[in-house]
């Protein structure tokens, strides 16, 4: 893999704001190594049974699309005009007022104005006009309509694979308008010719198969699973059991891959298991339903629900109670929004009542899917749980909203109740950049790889800035979040731009406080990193 | 380009105005008959096709976006207006939105200030937003005097608060004031900051100056070049009764202003101004986040092609069955 190189933070930070002289429809986009993705491969796509297997990348000029590849693309459009009110909506009542332009992170961190979500919205919007509305099929480009060139078709592909889907922009539109929206329309049209990109395609086929986005198969599910409880055992000399497939559990745990391939999502994953051990909670983890995460979200309505199927489906056949969660943010944009509608009604499954505590989960009394963090609040708020928050004094922690848990779910106390909990250094970031308001990573809905690190480091510039803010005035040395994408890429977006500072779970810092039975006197925290007085 | 389209917008302002100015001149009656019933019909067919379409357009998927605490354990004090679980708070949500435009209240401006983005308050857009809508608001609802007779009490009391400060004779109005403030703020802003600028199209431009046109032609008419408001009620009576009438002596600027009007409802459905409508549908605001207590239902919510446990199971069973994980089929 050939990685583009990336300028030095000081260099980066000097954003010029100023648009280019060139009106934007004459602008054409310019595939600067690091700022794009690789593109789908095509086994990938032949397995999935997507349109236009082939080889292709984004910066040849040849995409070796289909002959008819615009009529493919308007009929495209033509079909989710007529079932989306949303893409319909967004199309129509923009009034470039402007407000959402300095609230995108890619905004702010390039200075591109096509990525004020404005802009990358008239990306769309100006087909749309041209094909779809008769002032634009009259008057053209006075009324801000173009003509669907190849051209446009790059530019579709640059800046919608340069959106996280975060949201932000919706929190600040006086319609509501939201990009991501927006964006995964753009990427469903991209695919109907062919053209996404491998970060994206790759998982989603892997998932399909295997389970999970990283293609692990049942035995190395089993096996990192057994590994991080013999990690857990040296830790605190407890054993934890390790569930999988067991029909007969209470609950079915689905969290996204990530934690349980790579550090520091490990730690989170090792944290969960601590607790449900340290509960005794009748749970099971599944090597079918083995994601949270839904790389569906990124390609197209259809591959979400494909994709989120296995989830409803294997908690039916293990015969579970309810479906309990973990720590992802786009996962929880899929469970929360679009599973029971899509997947849904759940009828086989029961209402979610706590085991231990009695509590009745009324929030989730239809799609019966509850997030972890309102799980374990619930816990710690009965009193349920021995917890020493002086085990993590070595730690000053900032809290990182992740995106969809915040603006598409309204995610925002548990959390911050669980980490108050667990620990006795913790501080906020600046008001507009937490909660609603959070920032991005920079490298979410599918954009987290190498070859476009440069727009990772690009996106994730606000909310470093914001724990760089926080480092400096508190000696803040560590960011937890609740998203495993999160866990990944905020990892090299701290090391780029905030050097010092390292990513964690909240469960992670849950379990280095919890007390349990039988445990031995602990040292390290659950990194092996010596405790505070140690 | 974006200056081209600020100019273009200027000449077909003035065209219009041209235009007007001859029909006075020459009397063409068609303009005060013929012209605002086609006007007007356009602009309520023009409106409500615009509505049904969207009406009638499925929402698949219940995508509310959320800008405050979600309802969820019972100790946990949720936001029932950013983040409404129910009917009742998107009903407050959706009236903070409409009548004082809530998301553009947030609005910030980022810098970056010593090597780090700083995020300020910018709530000028919103205050001069604000002030234009309400203003406007008020000069449609106190334009009613012309089509209403008696004059209903309400207009008259409206419009006594409107020139509380009676100030000039005839009493300006506030509202004539503040429409001219906003209109000017949202102009300027869009030629003057650059990025705006960037994003405006000939139709952001023409739709301001439009509006300008008509405010203007208006305030003329009531202070500079008064013209018989006898007449012209009659005139809007006609239009009311079916009986347009062929009026004597109303001034070139009522020509004018009316031709504005005209314009404005016309091109009212086919433009971005349809925001008026739009504004009641989005669903990231108008659903309650209650998606995990009630089922969303998709209309065409189809089957895809699922990869079963069963096909899974095949294909891993020796290597499942290798490890000790359970299986269904031996």
């Amino acid at each position: 893999m050939s990685f583009a190189k990336i300028p030095k933070s000081d260099q980066l930070i000097s954003i010029n704001y100023a648009p280019p002289k060139t009106a934007w429809m004459e602008t054409p986009v310019d595939f600067r190594p690091g700022t794009w993705s690789y593109s789908g491969v095509a086994k990938n796509l032949t397995y999935l049974d997507l349109p236009n297997p082939r080889a292709w990348q984004p910066a040849d000029v040849d995409w070796k699309l289909p002959e008819n590849w615009q009529a493919i693309i308007l009929e495209g459009m033509k079909e989710r005009l007529e079932k989306y009110r949303s893409f319909r909506l967004f199309m129509d009542v923009c009034v470039r007022c402007g407000a959402c332009a300095d609230k995108c992170h890619f905004y702010i961190g390039s200075g591109d104005p096509k990525n004020m979500p404005v802009l990358r919205a008239e990306l769309l919007r100006s087909v749309y006009r041209r094909y779809f509305t008769t002032t634009g099929k009259l008057f053209g480009k006075l009324a801000g309509a173009r003509d669907l060139t190849i051209d446009v078709l790059k530019e579709w592909f640059y800046y919608f694979y340069q959106c996280t889907e975060c949201r932000r922009c919706s929190v600040f539109c006086p319609y509501g308008i939201d990009q991501a929206e927006i964006t995964m329309m753009g990427r469903e049209l991209l695919n109907l010719v062919g053209c996404n990109i491998n970060w994206v395609i790759e998982p989603a086929a892997n998932c399909f198969r295997t389970g999970n986005h990283l293609g692990i198969q049942p035995g190395g599910v089993k096996d990192m699973l057994e590994f991080m409880a013999d990690d857990i055992f040296d830790r605190t000399g407890v054993r934890v059991d390790v569930p999988i497939n067991k029909k007969g559990a209470d609950i079915l745990f689905v969290t996204p891959s990530g934690d349980y391939f790579a550090d520091p999502g490990t730690y989170t994953c090792m944290g969960y298991m601590m607790l449900f051990h340290e509960i005794g909670l009748n749970y099971t983890f599944s090597t079918y339903a083995s994601e949270g995460g839904n790389f569906g979200l990124f390609t197209s309505h259809e591959m979400v629900k494909r994709l989120n199927a296995k989830i409803y489906a294997e908690a039916k056949r293990l015969g579970v109670k309810w479906i309990l969660g973990g720590e992802c943010g786009h996962m929880w944009r899929v469970i929360h929004q679009y599973m029971d509608t899509m997947n849904g009604p759940a009828d086989f499954l029961e209402e979610p009542v706590s085991p231990i505590t009695g509590t009745r989960f009324e929030n989730a009394k239809s799609t019966k899917m509850v997030h972890i963090a309102e799980f374990t609040a619930d816990l710690i708020q009965n009193g349920k749980l021995k917890l020493d928050p002086r085990r993590n004094d070595h730690l000053k922690i900032t809290y990182h909203d992740s995106c969809n848990p915040a603006r598409g779910m309204g995610l925002l106390e548990e959390p911050r109740f669980i980490i108050q909990n667990a620990c006795n250094h913790f501080y906020e970031m600046a008001e507009d950049t937490i909660r609603e308001k959070t920032l991005c990573c920079g490298a979410g809905a599918g954009l987290g790889n190498d070859e476009n690190m440069e727009t990772r480091m690009r996106g994730g510039m606000p909310r470093a800035m914001a724990v760089k803010q926080v480092k400096e005035k508190h000696g803040v040395n560590r960011l937890a979040c609740i998203c495993a994408i999160d866990r990944a890429t905020l990892t090299s977006i701290m090391d780029y731009w905030v050097p010092g500072v390292k990513v964690m779970g909240v469960h992670e810092l849950l379990a280095n406080a919890l007390i349990m039975k039988g445990e031995k006197e602990r040292t390290t925290d659950l990194r092996g990193e010596p405790l505070a007085g140690c | 380009m974006p200056m081209k389209n600020i100019g273009l917008s200027i000449v077909a302002v003035v065209i219009l105005l041209a235009i007007s100015g001859l029909a006075a001149v020459k009397e063409w009656h068609a303009f005060l008959t013929i012209f605002p019933y086609a006007a007007f019909i356009i602009f309520l067919a023009g409106f409500i096709y615009r509505v049904v379409k969207w009406w009638t357009t499925p929402v698949p998927f219940r995508i509310p976006t959320t800008c405050g605490q979600q309802k969820s354990l019972p100790w946990i004090k949720s936001n029932p207006v950013e983040n409404p679980a129910n009917l009742w708070g998107v009903i407050r949500r959706m009236a903070q939105e409409i009548f004082l435009f809530r998301s553009l209240f947030r609005n910030t401006e980022v810098e970056i200030i010593d090597g780090r983005p700083v995020y300020g308050s910018a709530k000028w857009l919103w205050f001069f937003g604000l002030l234009f809508h309400w203003s406007f608001l008020i000069i449609v609802l106190r334009h009613l005097r012309f089509f209403v007779e008696p004059i209903a009490q309400w207009i008259s009391v409206l419009s006594a608060l409107d020139g509380f400060f009676e100030i000039g004779i005839p009493t300006l109005y506030l509202s004539d004031a503040a429409i001219l403030a906003g209109l000017t703020f949202l102009f300027l802003r869009r030629v003057v900051l650059p990025r705006v600028r960037y994003i405006s199209l000939f139709t952001d431009y023409f739709s301001l100056l439009l509006i300008v046109a008509v405010v203007s032609t208006g305030i003329l008419m009531r202070h500079f070049f008064p013209t018989d408001l006898n007449e012209v009620k009659n005139i809007a009576l006609g239009w009311l009764t079916l009986t347009p009438v062929v009026p004597q002596g109303v001034s070139v600027v009522f020509y004018m202003h009316l031709c504005f009007v005209c314009t404005l409802l016309a091109w009212f459905p086919a433009s971005k101004l349809m925001h008026a409508g739009g504004v009641f549908m989005s669903p990231t605001r108008n659903l309650a986040n209650s998606n995990r207590m009630k089922r969303h239902v998709n209309p065409w919510n189809g089957p895809v092609k699922v990869h079963t446990y069963e096909e899974y199971e095949d294909e891993f069973r020796d290597k499942m069955k290798a490890v000790g994980l359970p299986v269904d089929k031996e």
